[in-house]
C-alpha cells in the first residue's frame, strides 16, 4: 500500500466541528507523526484531525507528540489493518 | 588475552602437565570472578555469551518448576533473549498466560503493585528482572522486587548483563545472568550464577562440566582474559562510575537544551554510562547517520533502525517518544581514554545535527 493509493489531508470545510483527515497508512516512522503535528499546527486550534497509519510506531509516537505539545488524544480506534487517531489542539489559555 | 591464548589452550580434564595448568587457570578464573561477585565458586557457570546464559537460566528455572507450573512473570523491558523465550513457550503451550509482562512507569522503573499481582497468581515457575535497563539505564528495584518474589515462594532471576562492572553486583537474586562485554572482557562468554538451594535443572543428559550445569566446555582464555578484566575494571569501579555519570550527565543535558528533545530514564537511579534520548520529528535513522559523517557512532532504539521496523520494546513500555531516537553506551576509560573530549564535541554538534536532520523532513 502507498500513500497515493488514498486521499491525503482531504478537507471537508471549515467550520466548528470540523475534522481533518491525514491518511498516512503505508508510510513510516516518523512521517505519519509528522504530517499529525504539521496539520495540527496549521489548522485552527480547536480543529479536529484523524490520523490514519499503520506504522506499529504511530501507536506509541502519536500518544508522545500529543504529550509533549500538549495536545489532547480523542478517540484511538484499532480499524482493520490500520489504526485511526483523532487529535486535537486546545484553544490557547 | 594473548598470554591467555598461550597458557589455558589445553585439556582441563587431561592428567598431564598442561591438562592440569589449565585446570589451575579455569579454577582461579571462577575463583576470582565469584569473589567479585560475592557467591560460592561451584555456584558459577561459564557460558558462551550473556544471551546463553539468560536463556540456560530461564531453562532450568522453568524445568525444575515443572510440576508446579511453567509461567514466567517478567518486566515489561526485560532483555528480548527473556521476552522471546517466554513468548515461545505460551505460543507452543497454546496459553497466553504462561507469560506475563509486569509494566514499567515513564522512567521504565517495573510497577510492583502489579509485580506482586503477577508473581502471587498461580502456575508461576519463576520471576525475571534486570539489575537495570541497558537501553536507557534505569535501575530496578531488585530488592522489594525480590521480597515479593520470597513471600510467594518464587526464584528471581535478575539480568544483570548490561550493569556488572559498572555499577554494584545486585545481591537481591537467586540466579543472575552476566555478560563478560559489560565488565570490558572479551564476547563470547557470560556466567550463570545459580545459589545452592536454589531449585534448577537441566532438561539435558548428565554432564561432568561447569557442576553439571553444562555441556559445552568453557573457553579457557576467554574465561582467563574476563578474570582479568573484570580485576581491571572492578579496582576502578568507583572512579570509573563517577567520571562515566559527569559525563552522561554532560550529554543528558546537551540533549535536553535541543528543543523538543526528551532524555529517557531515571536521571539519577541509573546505570552511570547509558543515555537514550528522542527528537520529535526527526528520523532516528537520518540521524545516526548524520551524527557518524560527524565522527560519533551511537545506536538507536527508532523503528527505522531495526530490522524488525518495530521500535523498541523498551521505548514503547515506558510511552516514550520512539522515532529520531539516539542511544549512547559511554566506553570504559581504560578502552577509551579520550572519551571526555569526545563527549565534549559530541554535545557540541548534536544540535546541529539534529536541526539538520528536522530539515530534511521539511518537505516530506
Amino acid at each position: 500500500m502507498t500513500a497515493a493509493d488514498h486521499p491525503s489531508d482531504s478537507r471537508p470545510g471549515p467550520g466548528p466541528g470540523t475534522e481533518v483527515l491525514v491518511d498516512a497508512r503505508g508510510l513510516r516512522c516518523p512521517i505519519p507523526v509528522l504530517r499529525l503535528a504539521r496539520t495540527l499546527s496549521e489548522e485552527p486550534a480547536g480543529t479536529l484531525v484523524r490520523l490514519l497509519a499503520t506504522d506499529p510506531a504511530a501507536r506509541v509516537d502519536v500518544p508522545a507528540l500529543v504529550r509533549m505539545r500538549g495536545f489532547e488524544l480523542v478517540e484511538v480506534a484499532q480499524e482493520a489493518t490500520w489504526t485511526a487517531y483523532l487529535v486535537r489542539r486546545p484553544a490557547q489559555g | 588475552m594473548a598470554s591467555a591464548w598461550e597458557l589455558g589452550w589445553a585439556d582441563p580434564r587431561r592428567l598431564h602437565r598442561h591438562g592440569r595448568q589449565a585446570r589451575r587457570l579455569l579454577d582461579d578464573a571462577r575463583a576470582q570472578l565469584a569473589e567479585g561477585l560475592g557467591v560460592r565458586p561451584d555456584e558459577v557457570t561459564f557460558t558462551p555469551g550473556g544471551i546463553a546464559a539468560l536463556r540456560w537460566a530461564q531453562e532450568g528455572l522453568r524445568y525444575a518448576a515443572r510440576r508446579r507450573g511453567q509461567r514466567l512473570v517478567a518486566s515489561a523491558v526485560e532483555h528480548s533473549a527473556i521476552l522471546t523465550s517466554g513468548r515461545h513457550v505460551a505460543a507452543m503451550a497454546n496459553d497466553p498466560l504462561l507469560h506475563a509482562e509486569v509494566g514499567v512507569d515513564r522512567l521504565g522503573r517495573v510497577e510492583l503493585g502489579a509485580w506482586e499481582g503477577a508473581v502471587a497468581y498461580q502456575g508461576t515457575a519463576f520471576a525475571a528482572l534486570q539489575s537495570a535497563n541497558g537501553e536507557v539505564g534505569t535501575r530496578q528495584p531488585l530488592q522489594a522486587a525480590r521480597e515479593i518474589c520470597q513471600r510467594h515462594g518464587i526464584p528471581l532471576l535478575v539480568d544483570a548483563t548490561a550493569s556488572l562492572g559498572r555499577d554494584p553486583v545486585p545481591r537481591d537474586f537467586d540466579v543472575l545472568a552476566g555478560d563478560a562485554r559489560s565488565w570490558g572482557g572479551p564476547p563470547g562468554l557470560g556466567i550463570l550464577v545459580v545459589r545452592t538451594g536454589v531449585r534448577w535443572r537441566r532438561d539435558a543428559p548428565p554432564s561432568e562440566l561447569e557442576h553439571g550445569r553444562s555441556d559445552i566446555e568453557p573457553v579457557i582464555p576467554l574465561a582467563l582474559a574476563a578474570a582479568a578484566a573484570w580485576g581491571d575494571t572492578s579496582g576502578s569501579l568507583p572512579v570509573e562510575s563517577a567520571d562515566a555519570r559527569r559525563l552522561v550527565d554532560r550529554i543528558r543535558a546537551a540533549a535536553a537544551a535541543v528543543p523538543e528533545t526528551e532524555v529517557a530514564g531515571d536521571p539519577d537511579d541509573r546505570l552511570p554510562h547509558i543515555v537514550t534520548f528522542s527528537a520529535l520529528l526527526a528520523d532516528g535513522e537520518a540521524l545516526v547517520t548524520e551524527l557518524d559523517r560527524r565522527g560519533y557512532a551511537v545506536a538507536s532504539g527508532s523503528a527505522c533502525t531495526s530490522s524488525t521496523l518495530e521500535p523498541s520494546h523498551v521505548l514503547a513500555a515506558m510511552g516514550v517518544l520512539t522515532h529520531g531516537n539516539v542511544r549512547i553506551t559511554l566506553p570504559l576509560a581504560g578502552v577509551a581514554p579520550a572519551r571526555e573530549a569526545t563527549v565534549d564535541g559530541f554535545c557540541a554538534v548534536l544540535p546541529e545535527a539534529i536541526a539538520a536532520v528536522r530539515s530534511q523532513l521539511e518537505s516530506r
